[in-house]
C-alpha cells in the first residue's frame, strides 16, 4: 500500500484547502455568537415615542424626560435665557450647529435656539464625550468652572460645558453639541418626543 | 505509611512518568538567583491573590442575581443575610484593589531592574496581556453590584469604543445589546467575568511562568547566573549564583504572605471601603440611568488612565485622540523592551538619567491619579484661593501626561544615542557566598 513518491504539492493543496475550508466554517460559525451581542428585538421594541404635557413646566424650569431609557431635558427657557445665547457665540466650537454638529439635530432645530419654539429646549441629556448626564446650571453667575458662565449644562465626568441651548463650549472633551431628537408639538402645551412634525402630518 | 505513599507514587509513576520531573524542573530543580530582595515578592502575591478571587468569587455566584433587576438587592443579601456573606465579599472587593497593588509594584520591579529585556522580552508581553485581562475583569466586575457608579462606569467606559469614526455607535450597541447599559449588558459582562476571563487569566498566568522558567529569573543586580560560574550545593552543572525556588524561596514567599494577609485582614475587618476608594461611595446607590452621581470617578487603579483621557481634548471634531492617548499609554509599555536599547539591566548600575527619568515616571503616574480622582480639583482652590480650577489643573494634567509618555520617548533616545553612562555590571551576584 506504501506510496514510494510522496507527492508534496498535491499534500500541500489539500493541507490549504482543508485549511481554508475549515477557516470559512470557524468564521462563519462565529457570526451567530457576534449577532448574538446586537439589542434584542425586545430592546428595540422598548424605543416608543413619548408625549409630554408642557402646562406645568414655569419658565426656567427644566423637566426630564425619560425616551427610550434616555434622559430628554425640556426646559422652558426666560427671555433672559435666549438673550444669554449670542454672547457666547464666540467660546463656542460650532454656534450654528452647521459644522462638526450638523447632524446632532434635524434640520427644523438647526437655528440659534437649536428648538421649533425659541423658548422651548429639547435636547438628549447625553453628553456628547463619554454619554453621561449634564448637570442643569442655569444661575447667570461665575461658576468655579468657569468665571464668565451665562448658564447652561456642565457635565461632571469630564467636565465638559454646554450653553443653555445645548451648544459645546471649545476646550473642552466633547467634540459635539448636545443631540436635539426628533419631536413636534401635538398643540400649544403637549410635545411628542421620537416623531418628526412631518411624519406627524 | 510510608509504604502505602511510595507505592501509590510508583503506580502514578509508571503511568505518568513526566510528572514528577515536571515538578522538579519548575520547584525543586528550578535554581533561581540567590540575591531576590523584598520587591520579588509580589509575582508569588499576584498568585496568592489570584486564588483569592477565584474561591471567593466562586462563593459570590451562588448568591449573586445576574440581573438588572436583582443584582444590586441581591449583593445587599450577600452582605446582610448570607452567613459570612460580608466576609467574602470584603474578600473579594479588597482582593480586587490588593491586585492592582501588588501588579503595580510586580511591573515596576521589571521595569527598575530589567526584566523586560533580552531574553525575557516574551515574559515581559506576557504579564502586559495578563494587566491587559486584569484591567478587563476588574472593569466587568465593578459592574455588576449595579450601583450608580457601576452603571455609570460602564456607560463611560463603553461610550469609550463610540468615539472610533463610523463604527463607533454601532459598536457601542453591539457591546451593551441596548441603547444604553441593560440587562443584557450585566449579563453578558457576568458571564465573561465568571467564566472566559478568568480562564484567559489563567491560561495567561501558565504562560507567562512557563516563559519565565525557560529563561530563568532575572535579580537585582540584572547579571545572567547562568552565563557566570557553574556547581552549587545541589548540581554540579547548575548556576553557582542559584538556589533551589522550593524550599528556599517558598518559604521566603511564605513570609511575604504573611505581611500581605496581616494588611488584607485589617483592610477587610476595619476599612473596606478604604475610604470611598476600594469601593465608592456612590455605588451603594442603585443604578439611576437619568441621575449621573456628581462626581464620577472610575475606582484608583484607573484613574491615571481616566486622567489621561480627560486630558485630551476633541480634535477635528472627534473625542477619539483622548481614548488613543489611553490605550496607548499602555501600548507604549508592552514595547518597552524594544524602545529601551541599554545593554545594562539594573537600576544599580545605569546612568543617573535613567534614574531620574524613572523616578518622574513614578511621579506622574500618581499625579495622573490624583487629577483622575478629582483630588486635584479639590486641594487647588484650597492652596491657591480663587483660580481658574478648570484651566490650572488641564494645565497641570497634561504637563503630566506629558511626564508620562515622555519617560518613554527619553528611554529610547537616552540608549539609541549612547548617552547612557553606565556603570560595570558585577561577574557575579554581588551577594554571592
Amino acid at each position: 500500500m506504501a506510496n514510494e513518491v510522496v507527492d508534496h504539492g498535491r499534500r500541500r493543496f489539500l493541507t490549504a484547502t482543508t485549511a481554508v475550508v475549515g477557516g470559512i466554517g470557524i468564521v462563519s460559525a462565529a457570526v451567530p455568537f457576534i449577532k448574538s451581542w446586537e439589542p434584542s428585538a425586545r430592546a428595540k421594541a422598548a424605543g416608543a415615542p413619548v408625549t409630554q404635557s408642557l402646562a406645568k413646566i414655569e419658565a426656567g424650569q427644566m423637566l426630564t424626560v425619560s425616551w427610550r431609557s434616555l434622559p430628554v431635558f425640556v426646559l422652558n427657557r426666560t427671555p433672559a435665557q435666549l438673550a444669554t445665547l449670542p454672547m457666547v457665540d464666540s467660546r463656542l466650537v460650532d454656534p450654528k450647529s452647521n459644522g462638526a454638529s450638523s447632524d446632532q439635530q434635524p434640520k427644523y432645530a438647526q437655528n440659534e435656539g437649536r428648538s421649533i419654539k425659541p423658548e422651548w429646549l429639547v435636547i438628549v441629556g447625553i453628553c456628547t464625550h463619554l454619554g453621561c448626564v449634564p448637570d442643569f446650571v442655569p444661575e447667570i453667575k461665575p461658576e468655579p468652572f468657569d468665571p464668565n458662565w451665562k448658564g447652561g449644562f456642565y457635565c461632571p465626568c469630564h467636565k465638559s460645558r454646554y450653553d443653555l441651548a445645548g451648544r459645546v463650549f471649545s476646550g473642552v472633551p466633547a467634540p459635539k453639541n448636545l443631540q436635539v431628537p426628533p419631536y413636534h408639538f401635538i398643540d400649544d402645551s403637549t410635545i411628542q418626543i421620537g416623531v418628526d412634525p412631518k411624519e406627524a402630518g | 505509611m510510608a509504604n502505602v505513599f511510595t507505592s501509590i507514587g510508583d503506580w502514578v509513576n509508571e503511568r505518568a512518568p513526566n510528572m514528577m520531573p515536571a515538578y522538579r524542573k519548575h520547584m525543586t530543580e528550578y535554581y533561581a538567583p540567590k540575591n531576590f530582595n523584598l520587591w520579588y515578592y509580589f509575582g508569588s502575591l499576584a498568585l496568592l491573590v489570584l486564588v483569592n478571587q477565584i474561591v471567593t468569587g466562586i462563593f459570590l455566584t451562588m448568591n449573586f442575581n445576574p440581573s438588572a433587576a436583582g443584582a444590586f438587592n441581591s449583593v445587599e443579601y450577600i452582605m446582610r443575610d448570607v452567613e459570612w456573606g460580608w466576609l467574602i465579599r470584603y474578600m473579594h472587593s479588597t482582593g480586587a484593589s490588593l491586585f492592582f497593588v501588588v501588579v503595580f509594584l510586580h511591573m515596576f520591579r521589571g521595569i527598575m531592574y530589567g526584566s523586560y529585556k533580552k531574553p525575557r522580552e516574551l515574559v515581559w508581553l506576557l504579564g502586559m496581556l495578563i494587566f491587559l485581562a486584569l484591567m478587563a475583569e476588574a472593569f466587568m466586575g465593578y459592574v455588576l453590584p449595579w450601583g450608580n457608579m457601576s452603571f455609570w462606569g460602564a456607560k463611560v467606559i463603553i461610550s469609550l469604543f463610540g468615539t472610533i469614526p463610523y463604527i463607533g455607535g454601532t459598536l457601542v450597541e453591539w457591546i451593551m445589546g441596548d441603547f444604553l447599559p441593560a440587562d443584557a449588558t450585566l449579563n453578558r459582562f457576568f458571564a465573561l467575568h465568571v467564566i472566559a476571563l478568568p480562564i484567559v487569566l489563567l491560561l495567561l498566568v501558565v504562560l507567562h511562568i512557563a516563559a519565565l522558567h525557560e529563561v530563568g529569573s532575572n535579580n537585582p543586580d540584572g547579571v545572567e547566573i547562568k552565563k557566570g560560574p557553574k556547581g552549587n550545593r545541589w548540581d554540579a552543572s547548575k548556576p553557582a549564583d542559584g538556589i533551589p525556588f522550593h524550599p528556599y524561596y517558598t518559604v521566603k514567599d511564605l513570609v511575604g504572605v504573611g505581611f500581605f494577609l496581616l494588611i488584607a485582614a485589617f483592610i477587610i475587618f476595619f476599612a473596606p471601603t478604604f475610604g470611598g476608594w476600594f469601593l465608592e461611595h456612590d455605588n451603594f446607590i442603585p443604578a439611576n440611568n437619568l441621575a449621573t452621581p456628581s462626581h464620577i470617578k472610575p475606582v484608583w487603579y484607573f484613574t491615571p488612565f481616566y486622567a489621561i483621557v480627560r486630558m485630551i481634548p476633541s480634535f477635528l471634531g472627534s473625542a477619539v485622540w483622548g481614548v488613543i492617548a489611553m490605550f496607548g499609554s499602555i501600548g507604549v509599555l508592552f514595547a518597552m523592551p524594544w524602545l529601551d536599547r541599554g545593554k545594562v539591566k539594573s537600576i544599580r548600575y545605569r546612568g543617573t538619567g535613567f534614574k531620574v527619568a524613572l523616578g518622574l515616571f513614578v511621579l506622574s503616574f500618581f499625579m495622573l491619579g490624583a487629577v483622575g480622582a478629582g483630588i486635584t480639583a479639590e486641594v487647588m482652590p484650597v492652596w491657591f484661593g480663587d483660580i481658574d480650577v478648570t484651566f490650572w489643573e488641564n494645565l497641570f494634567g497634561r504637563v503630566m501626561t506629558a511626564v508620562y509618555f515622555g519617560f518613554f520617548a527619553f528611554l529610547w533616545a537616552y540608549t539609541y544615542f549612547g548617552w547612557e553612562k553606565t556603570k560595570p555590571v558585577p561577574e557575579r551576584v554581588t551577594t554571592h557566598d
